[in-house]
């Protein structure tokens, strides 16, 4: 049938380039978007009702009852605290690049109120420079909804497109530079977490995906798993949400790289620019 | 749902009678609250289960789950509650409370094929032992405690037969399972799936929670099938306390129920055309795809609609911005997936990787009870939206879409023409959604003891949640009968006669999720 191939290959060409420019461009946002919980301290009377309706008890309460923090790795973004409220002190912000090295720095005192972009424009130079021109990622699911694995899935469709920043998923644990891990780590796939991780090369990175691998999420104290992964694998970099959206994903990927370099400078070493 | 009539109830009383040879206690009969509104109820002696499955299945009444759970002081006694679909007629739940000290019942998968996955969890999780099942390893948990048996595979044996072991960690991004192969050559003799592996202790977890608390935990059974969950977890509390969502909610619900729906079954097709290797559909399809999750996200704020539906109607009302231009949105993915998916069946090479391949016979899909795509594929009718309509769907026309050759060209053909029913469903809903309030507080607490029962059509199939409540409005035992744990076995079963490398691309034309059936 050629005129069902030529058909084929002009489908593509009619349309205009639908791939995004993130992390150049800002991540594609919708008015209704549930980004991180702001506080308006002003308005805070203190009545700890959000703490109450958080189903994952991700807001500290001060002594006064004010909020003292809130914890994005225990956030499913579902807004109850925003809707508990009576004083509308709480609303969902539009910040969704939340990614941290550290699981403290994810528990942060009135999170502000603007994304501070982490990375620039540079990023895609920085990528191809220091893992060689590529960073090879091995999914792992160690118990997820699938949420957060379809979002793994949505970076290689044609709009987060992955493979244009020299980032690729691999079949394999042995060809990862990346674990990239959803889920709260189930008693049933420990063993396999644990072997999965043995099996990838030296030096290795691992990025815990989602509430539920940084601390369990809403599966927190189930005997039959544990509160995230780290007590498995140690975790390089956790990326909040449920899920964290794909541009979430990717900037968690390219703070791996950035740390995996400083902290560890054979990652550096390993591979020359 | 139809309402009961009362000669149903009386006639199919006689009938059990009849084939029980002694009469139901007269206190057991018909329905025990009025929170059960159409459902009967029946309880029995263990000796009394099999044939009252029989008679109900001599009035062609299906599977639809069995759940184990304990009750009294700590829950110490336990019992199984099998439920049945009457066709056109109202559900009907057999409990069978076992004697304590023994907690042997006899088995009903010879009977009831379809249960033979619901008797092995109901042993993994709560100890009651199915006497003659047939295949009683374990299921749910992996690492049984001695002296129980430890998991073997089931393989075939002779000459030149190997087996091949995959997973449970896959070589992409899928969630986890364990697949062993006993092949000759290429072709494969038997199947032994194992899953489980993303078991988080769900049911268990909620005990004891309330309502509220327990839908986010629900709602995440499975992270593509939330508004599927949320529905039929919201429909079994609202059937419990009697409570009607107002008009905007139970509207919102089916707008929400066919978003999730298009987004899965246009994923779907695109990852079968990844099970062929034919990247131009993946990645056309994929494209709009990410499109109806963008339009989930002006409409929820959540690309997968999780935190919206909720007992008594909706916790987050729809964004009015982004039902703005949804109807003429969907329109255009769905005449962009329209096209793509006519080039695909032109297709020779990708066309002939589908047809006559993981063939599910109509007899073989009534057999394991499949639901769904899968059932429909097969010739099989059952659509919850059209059986039993809750909420918006009692006043709306779902077009019935079939197959009958049972092969992944079936399902592909039926997912393809499910996606333009459901856009057109939203297109029709966007431009009329109600105002009015998005939800109404329950009517009252529920009965501690009663049972809600309540179903929703989801992009696998009926999703069924059993909902037993217990003190303070708090959730004594849940059961989630997700339609992948009900269609599971019969991938398992089309398998043999295929090839070992097709597997992947049956596997993708069933596209079940893991999750939802390990909960």
């Amino acid at each position: 049938m050629p005129l069902d191939l030529v058909r084929r290959l002009l489908t593509p060409l009619r349309d205009p380039v639908a791939t995004s420019r993130y992390p150049e461009a800002a991540p594609l946002l919708q008015f209704a978007t549930r980004g991180m919980p702001e506080i308006d301290p002003a308005l805070c009377d203190g009545s700890g009702e959000c703490a109450e309706a958080c189903p994952t008890e991700a807001i500290e309460l001060g002594i006064s009852g004010a909020i003292r923090a809130i914890d994005a790795g225990r956030c499913i973004f579902c807004s109850a605290c925003v809707i508990a409220c009576p004083k509308g002190a709480l609303s969902m912000g539009s910040r969704v690049e939340l990614a941290a090295a550290d699981r403290t720095e994810l528990i942060k005192a009135a999170p502000p109120a603007t994304s501070v972009r982490p990375l620039d424009g540079q990023v895609r130079r920085q990528v191809l420079s220091r893992m060689g021109r590529s960073l090879h990622v091995r999914h792992l699911d160690a118990g997820s909804c699938n949420g957060c694995d379809w979002e793994c899935a949505a970076l290689l469709n044609p709009y987060h497109d992955i493979q244009r920043l020299g980032i690729d998923f691999v079949a394999s644990p042995r060809h990862a530079d990346l674990l990239l891990v959803t889920g709260v780590m189930t008693r049933n796939l420990e063993e396999a977490a644990r072997r999965t991780y043995e099996a990838m090369p030296e030096p290795r990175l691992v990025v815990a995906v989602g509430a539920c691998a940084i601390s369990g999420g809403v599966f927190a104290g189930s005997p039959e798993a544990r509160d995230g992964i780290a007590g498995v694998v140690p975790v390089d970099v956790f990326v909040p949400g449920c899920p964290p959206r794909p541009e979430a994903l990717i900037e968690a990927l390219l703070k791996a790289i950035e740390l995996g370099r400083a902290s560890r400078p054979e990652v550096a070493a390993a591979r020359p620019e | 749902m139809p309402k009961r009539q009362e000669s149903t109830s009386e006639s199919l009383g006689e009938k059990l009678n009849d084939a029980l040879g002694r009469p139901v206690p007269a206190s057991a009969r018909g329905v025990i609250d009025a929170a059960d509104d159409g459902d009967l109820f029946f309880a029995l002696t263990p000796a009394q289960l099999g044939p009252a499955i029989a008679a109900l299945q001599g009035l062609g009444a299906s599977h639809v789950m069995l759940v184990g759970f304990g009750f009294g002081k700590a829950g110490k006694r336990l019992a199984v509650e099998e439920v049945m679909a009457i066709p056109n007629g109202p559900l009907a739940r057999l409990r069978v409370e076992l004697p304590a000290g023994d907690p042997t019942y006899p088995s009903i998968t010879k009977l009831v094929p379809a249960a033979q996955w619901d008797e092995r969890e109901a042993h993994d999780l709560h100890g009651i032992v199915p006497a003659g099942h047939p295949d009683p390893r374990p299921l749910v948990v992996h690492d049984p405690a001695p002296p129980a048996a430890p998991f073997k595979p089931f393989v075939a044996h002779g000459d030149g037969v190997y087996q091949l072991p995959v997973g449970p960690i896959h070589a992409g991004i899928i969630e986890p399972g364990h697949f062993r192969f006993s092949a000759v050559g290429e072709s494969v003799l038997y199947l032994d799936a194992r899953l489980f592996y993303t078991h988080r202790g769900l049911e268990h977890l909620v005990e004891g929670r309330t309502f509220a608390e327990a839908l986010p935990i629900v709602e995440r059974a499975c992270g593509v099938c939330t508004v599927t969950h949320a529905t039929a977890f919201s429909r079994a509390v609202e059937r419990l306390t009697r409570t009607v969502p107002p008009p905007r909610a139970r509207l919102a619900r089916v707008l929400l129920a066919e978003m999730e729906r298009l987004y899965n079954h246009v994923g779907d097709l695109g990852n079968i055309c990844a099970g062929v290797g034919f990247n131009f559909g993946t990645s056309r399809l994929g494209w709009q795809k990410e499109r109806l999750l963008r339009l989930n996200e002006a409409l929820t704020g959540h690309r997968y609609l999780m935190g919206v539906v909720a007992p008594g109607g909706l916790r987050l009302d729809l964004d009015e911005r982004g039902l703005v231009g949804l109807g003429a949105a969907v329109t255009e993915i769905e005449h962009e997936v329209r096209s793509i998916v006519r080039l695909l069946v032109r297709s020779d090479g990708f066309m002939n990787r589908l047809h006559g391949l993981g063939v599910l016979s109509r007899a073989e899909a009534m057999r394991l009870g499949v639901l769904g795509v899968a059932a429909r594929a097969s010739g099989l009718a059952g659509d919850l939206r059209r059986d039993r309509p809750a909420d918006g769907y009692s006043d709306l026309q779902v077009a019935q879409i079939g197959a009958s050759t049972g092969d992944v060209a079936a399902r592909f053909h039926v997912r393809a023409q499910e996606a333009a029913v459901s856009a057109a469903l939203i297109v029709d809903i966007a431009g009329r959604l109600p105002a009015g309030p998005m939800s109404v507080a329950l009517a009252r607490e529920a009965r501690p003891g009663a049972v809600g029962l309540a179903g929703a059509e989801g992009p696998r199939g009926a999703s069924w949640l059993w909902l037993m409540a217990g003190l303070n409005g708090r959730i004594d035992r849940l059961h989630l009968r997700s339609a992948s744990f009900a269609n599971w076995p019969a991938v398992a079963s089309v398998v043999p006669g295929n090839l070992v490398p097709d597997f992947p691309l049956i596997n993708k034309s069933f596209e079940l999720c893991y999750a939802c059936t390990d909960r």
